[in-house]
């Protein structure tokens, strides 16, 4: 499936959330998420289901000012 | 006496803040200098942003592992996000990660002044507050935004000194003064633009309630002694306002006294 992950386009196997975290190797703690524009609880994620075109942000802590 | 003593706390949201300074996070050379900054400041509040990362990579979580480690309140922006739907899902991220209610929101209206987008702000600030956010907007001196925003939910206002990162310091010292004067009873943050502790003093001797700042500090030569500096430059702001300031006047005034002076 053609996905668009922080910007870039990508084919992937996930078909959930978390399971594309992991095909990512993304540490499930350490990640907030987001399916087209709208946020995606920790708890949702498994539960959620990809589908193609999605654009999904997984965004990590940063410095800031 | 009427100096800062140690009951002159800050209270916002509920929370007693003993320092007016917040500090942020960005542009230090090293985790360690950024670590001994915030230690020099003396600060409770730091902030803090999401970003992208690739997979594999743990330099978000390394980072937030320093954060934690420092004992401090963590304030996450908003920062970049140029629309409403953005600022309120960055926050909604922000609030599961850092696992606080407490955002720094900004909305940002235009690439080269980074300045807010005062309707966007409202209007997000309005929705995250009616979430149980509690909302930091990073805003102008205006006072309409500004009562705006109080009715939105906001219970403290964080106008702009100068553009973020500019180091301008005070760019509209009246609009500024009018705010103060505008809010009496609102917590009021200096947020951005400031580039010297002497301009940190000024915002307190106006009776401002904090001051926020990054890269003054990051950007310093030495970015810890400059963070110790700015925590002194606040401290002594705030006891001048407490010392209630003479008032200046246009003529001298001989401070020696007249009575009993020779050669008359």
């Amino acid at each position: 499936m053609r996905l668009r992950v922080n910007g870039s386009e990508m084919n992937v196997d996930a078909t959930t959330l978390a399971a594309l975290l992991l095909e990512l190797s993304h540490e499930e703690g350490a990640v907030a998420t987001a399916r087209n524009g709208a946020f995606v609880r920790r708890k949702d994620r498994a539960q959620t289901q990809l589908r193609e075109g999605d654009e999904i942000e997984i965004l990590t802590p940063r410095q800031g000012g | 006496m009427s100096v800062a003593k140690p009951d002159d706390a800050l209270r916002v949201y509920g929370v007693d803040l003993a320092s007016r300074l917040m500090v942020g996070t960005s542009m230090y050379n090293s985790p360690a200098i950024l670590a001994d900054a915030v230690r020099a400041s003396g600060c409770e509040i730091v902030t803090v942003s999401l970003r992208r990362e690739a997979g594999g990579t743990r330099a978000g979580q390394s980072f937030w592992d320093l954060v934690k480690s420092l004992n401090v309140r963590v304030l996450p922006n908003t920062a970049g996000c140029r629309s409403v739907q953005e600022a309120v899902t960055t926050a909604h991220m922000a609030r599961e990660i850092f696992e606080t209610d407490w955002v720094k929101l900004e909305v940002i209206g235009d690439d080269d002044t980074l300045q807010p987008d005062v309707f966007g702000l409202v209007e997000a600030a309005r929705i995250l507050a009616g979430e149980g956010f509690r909302v930091f907007p990073y805003t102008t001196e205006d006072l309409i935004v500004g009562q705006k925003l109080i009715e939105a939910g906001c219970e403290v206002l964080m106008p702009w000194g100068a553009p973020i990162g500019s180091g301008r310091g005070l760019n509209n010292p009246y609009g500024l003064k009018s705010m103060r004067a505008h809010f009496p009873g609102v917590p009021l943050v200096v947020d951005a633009g400031l580039g010297a502790p002497s301009q940190a003093a000024a915002a307190m001797e106006m009776g401002y309630d904090a001051i926020l700042l990054n890269t003054a500090i990051a950007k310093a030569g030495d970015a810890v002694a400059m963070a110790h500096a700015f925590k002194l430059a606040t401290q002594a702001g705030r006891e001048a306002f407490l010392a209630d300031p003479m008032s200046p006047r246009d003529m001298a005034a001989p401070s020696t006294p007249v009575l009993g002076r020779a050669f008359t």
